[in-house]
């Protein structure tokens, strides 16, 4: 038996799924009654949640539980609180949508609350089986999320694409790691990464390409990217917001996990195989992204480009590298959620303001959505004095670092071809004219004060960026 | 306050900028007038970075230095040489009259334009004054973003086109060479320039970072054949742009050139010259006869550009045909002198000729040639004025043109007969594009009725193009002072640039 104390280190995990179970009762009970209420609770239990973490939190070493199937690092400390950040940010900017469109409903949250303790599990898994259940949690409460509003056959049509395509995902994932097992005997990524050193068997390719193919279904990279843009383009914005950004940090320590810490004895053959999906995934991406003319589908290519940034950390496979991806990511969630959160304040009931066009002129109704967007779209442009620069910049030094220069190349030449999709936004919205009256946008003060936190994040770390820098070289070993 | 001179210089238009901004489109009047004090309170503590800088050192002065990124070994590194320290007090100078110019001219959103051009000075002297070459990267690339909403908002029917064009031109070159710099990094373990400067480089890896330099710089300049942006951003940009475009932004590649391509790689440099040099008379020559058939001025003020800065990268790279030729090093000063004297007297006329567009567009909406005809009849002062920058702009003497082109002739000389031959033909063709452009413009009989209702200068503008002519002349009858600041980094630079950094 356990002392108690002992479980100190999975009070995330612990607080968070007696926090469900509290918050789906206070739904059945009151929820009806007290119409908003559940969002005040979910936002005070992210608030407890992170604040519980920083207590019971030994950030100092790492500390593994239950037989090593679970794992405190500082790693996943910096995920967590990413995480309970993000939630807490994706549910202020998508309240007023939820409640323009009728779907304010507490089951809302409560999926929410399980996708985070998924994205949790995953980013403390120590064993393959605690990977499974991450992965799977996770995906289970976001295709729910993503057929959320129930009148709507678009998001019923892209939670039933990703479904499927998630169900296929997993199985591949579940079949690799089958391999791997019956080739090391452990489920424990620890004694799987003692056992695999630079023994090239047949075996351990295949399981390894199953397994990387499940990585880079979850990320998006092409050519498994097929379901990402229905979902971004079919889903709620809302949900979008949300599936576009607190995902990351889960699907980033699934890599981390499952290839750096889980498989380094074979990370030549790994990183050889995330190579070509890399640069596919950066040319698909940034090229397919210049045709859409629906921001969302837009913005669900250029999460593909980015994804290619984030991968190309990996194929460094270097400390450094990993580094520069978990920057990148972070970063990159910090811009996704700003960009996804204007396009929930620009539209209202029966006008989403999904498409480019209805992004026309915003700077004249509505200059800080414009200012905002536009400081977003030159961040992910890659343009300093934003943060993004930085992103871009720590991933092409790691490539450096590891001689590969025409990776180094075709990045660089990428987001020059991204960049024109992102002016072109700023294009749109500062010096077209808008063509008709549009609805007004939500001017709700807190959730605009959020925002212009958000964006004041991409400005203000782009120019001082050390802190973020050195917080990501300290966590990564 | 000498060792945060620059920072003041960087961070005072950006302030002041920010100020306008808060200010708004309300209080625009207040706007404006913050504007001119920041922009002359700049120019003002030029004079003492002018007056207190040694000349006889080609040492980094005014130098700051803070840590900015540890984990990357980046320093908020500041200082000025003599090669950098004329081109601050030039963006300084030229932000005035861009301010002015715009008092009344600009009615749309016109504090976003001035906190745009305000910012922008800020960023170029960011560039000038960086010695850490992250952070010179980050000016560099953060200056676009002013200039591609100055050109989109306030710009021509053709300004989109334009301004994505030059947004994606330069961005194109300037990743490229971050990833140079980068790699640089990598193997020195810091970004200070003149640890880059220092490093030593294979032949090959000279080559990889010459041809990424060379991309970048080429498309800022612009030289033949990536100068296509630059007629286009000329043309759509308001005045203001142009004048900022054509007076300082062509001369950060031109600094670029002079600081990081020649100290840095200068193996593949000699390699490579002649490449460069073809491209430089090539631009120099071709686009000398494209200019003489513009119909629009902007655009033959744009490509007379090209062509004049066609003598910079000329006069930075005939050093190494001069040693070739005679074996020695003497003339080979000249050329990089030259090529400075004609940075800074270029951004003063091309500038000032803008300026003159300018003036004349504000009054009849049009910079068609044929749409203007006699002008000097109704506008007697504007014509001296105009005749004065175009004569300036041919490179007439006791103008600041002459000195810049003549030393290059000359230094082109003592490397070979054909290549001054060839460089001096800028003489006729440069004549025959302005002068002729003048003659349909300013001289002759009244064309039409609108040129029969101009008036002529105001107050505001005769400031404006008086203080400009005084500035060419002073630099065309007397440039000593410009080339006494600027002769021990020119001498260091010629040093460098002959050197070889090849491991042995």
């Amino acid at each position: 038996m356990m002392p108690m104390h002992s479980l100190a280190a999975a009070t995330p995990e612990i607080f968070l799924a007696a926090a469900i179970c509290v918050v789906l009762l206070f739904e059945a009970f009151f929820g009806a009654r007290h119409r908003g209420a559940t969002a005040t609770l979910t936002l005070l239990v992210l608030a407890i949640g992170a604040a519980l973490t920083v207590a019971f939190a030994d950030v100092s070493h790492s500390v593994t539980l239950f037989n090593g199937m679970y794992v405190a690092d500082p790693l996943a400390f910096v995920l967590k609180l990413a995480g309970f950040l993000v939630a807490a940010v994706t549910l202020l900017y998508s309240r007023t949508y939820l409640e323009n469109r009728d779907i304010l409903k507490g089951e809302y949250y409560v999926l929410t609350l399980t996708a985070l303790l998924g994205i949790f599990v995953l980013i403390s898994a120590g064993s393959l089986l605690t990977v499974y259940l991450g992965v799977e949690l996770l995906a289970l409460s976001v295709y729910a999320m993503v057929a959320f509003d129930r009148e709507s056959g678009v998001a019923a049509e892209a939670a039933m694409k990703y479904f499927v395509l998630g169900a296929i995902a997993s199985g591949m994932l579940l079949y690799g790691m089958s391999i791997i097992y019956g080739l090391t005997g452990t489920l424990s990524l620890a004694r799987i990464a003692a056992a695999l050193t630079a023994s090239h068997s047949l075996g351990i390719i295949l399981g390894l390409a199953f397994m990387v193919v499940a990585v880079a279904f979850k990320f998006g990279a092409v050519p498994f990217h097929m379901w990402l843009p229905d979902v971004y383009e079919g889903a709620p914005t809302s949900v979008t917001l949300f599936v576009g950004t607190a995902p990351k940090i889960a699907y980033f320590a699934l890599a981390m996990r499952l290839l750096a810490y889980g498989l380094p004895g074979v990370a030549a053959d790994w990183t050889r195989m995330l190579m070509p999906l890399a640069v596919l995934t950066l040319v698909v991406g940034n090229v397919v992204a210049i045709v859409q003319s629906n921001l969302k589908r837009m913005l669900a290519y250029s999460t593909i480009s980015h994804v290619g940034f984030i991968v190309l950390g990996f194929v460094a496979g270097t400390r450094s590298g990993y580094t520069a991806a978990l920057y990148y990511m972070l970063v990159y969630v910090l811009m996704a959620l700003g960009a996804f959160g204007v396009i929930v304040l620009a539209g209202r009931k029966g006008f989403e303001a999904d498409r480019l066009d209805d992004y026309k002129g915003l700077y004249r109704r509505d200059p800080l959505l414009a200012l905002v967007m536009a400081m977003l779209m030159f961040s992910m442009a890659g343009v300093p004095p934003f943060v993004g620069f930085w992103a871009k910049l720590r991933i092409i030094e790691a490539l450096w670092q590891t001689n590969h220069l025409w990776l180094v190349i075709i990045a660089v030449v990428m987001s020059v071809v991204g960049a024109f999709y992102y002016l072109r936004m700023v294009k749109l919205m500062y010096f077209d004219e808008a063509p008709e009256t549009l609805p007004a946008t939500v001017r709700s003060f807190g959730v605009r004060f959020t925002l212009g936190i958000n964006a004041a994040a991409v400005l203000v770390l782009g120019i001082l960026p050390a802190p973020l820098l050195d917080l990501c070289t300290r966590v990564i070993r | 306050m000498h060792h945060q001179l620059l920072s003041i210089l960087i961070w005072l238009p950006i302030a002041a900028g920010i100020v306008v901004l808060l200010l708004g489109e309300r209080n625009v009047g207040a706007g404006r007038w913050v504007s001119l004090a920041a922009s002359v309170a700049t120019l003002a503590l030029c004079v003492p970075l002018w007056g207190d800088f040694n000349t006889h050192t080609a040492a980094y002065q005014f130098v700051e230095k803070a840590a900015w990124i540890p984990g990357f070994h980046a320093y908020y590194a500041l200082g000025v040489d003599g090669i950098s320290m004329p081109l601050i007090v030039l963006t300084a100078f030229m932000t005035i009259p861009v301010v002015i110019g715009g008092w009344r001219v600009i009615t749309k959103r016109p504090a976003q334009y001035y906190a745009a051009f305000l910012i922008m000075e800020g960023l170029m002297i960011g560039v000038f004054s960086a010695t850490d070459a992250l952070l010179f990267y980050f000016f560099w690339e953060a200056m676009l973003i002013p200039m591609f909403l100055i050109i989109g908002i306030w710009g021509g029917p053709r300004r989109v086109y334009a301004t994505l064009k030059f947004f994606l031109y330069t961005f194109l070159g300037s990743v490229l060479m971050l990833a140079a710099l980068i790699y640089m990094y990598v193997k020195a373990g810091s970004y200070s320039i003149a640890a880059f400067q220092a490093l030593p480089l294979t032949l090959t890896e000279q080559r990889w970072i010459f041809f990424a330099f060379l991309l970048a710089f080429a498309v800022k300049v612009p030289m033949w054949p990536v100068h296509t942006w630059l007629p286009d951003a000329h043309v759509e940009a308001p005045t203001g742009g142009s004048v900022i475009l054509a007076a300082i932004m062509l001369k950060m590649g031109g600094y670029g050139f002079l600081r990081f391509m020649l100290p840095i790689t200068p193996d593949a440099c000699r390699e490579f010259n002649m490449l460069i040099i073809a491209l430089s008379l090539i631009a120099v020559i071709y686009i000398g006869f494209v200019a003489i058939v513009q119909p629009d001025m902007k655009k033959l003020i744009a490509y007379s550009s090209i062509a004049h800065m066609g003598f910079v990268t000329l006069g930075a790279f005939v050093v190494y045909e001069i040693v070739r030729a005679t074996g020695g090093l003497s003339g080979a000063a000249m050329g990089m002198d030259g090529a400075m004297v004609q940075m800074v007297s270029h951004g003063l006329i091309s500038g000032a000729m803008f300026l003159c567009v300018g003036v004349l567009y504000d009054r009849m909406h049009s910079r068609q040639i044929a749409d203007y005809g006699g002008v000097v009849n109704t506008m007697p002062i504007f014509g001296a004025f105009m005749v004065l920058f175009a004569l300036a702009n041919t490179g007439l003497p006791g103008t600041s043109g002459f000195v810049g082109e003549f030393l290059v002739i000359l230094a082109s000389f003592k490397a070979g007969f054909w290549f001054s031959a060839l460089a001096a033909v800028t003489l006729i063709l440069g004549a025959t594009y302005t002068l002729w452009m003048v003659k349909r413009v300013v001289f002759g009989p009244v064309g039409n009725d609108h040129v029969a209702k101009l008036t002529d200068l105001d107050g505001r503008e005769f400031l404006i193009l008086g203080v400009l002519a005084a500035a060419v002349l002073l630099v065309g009858v007397w440039p000593e002072p410009l080339l006494k600041v600027m002769e021990p980094s020119i001498r260091h630079l010629v040093a460098q640039a002959v050197s070889t950094k090849i491991p042995v």
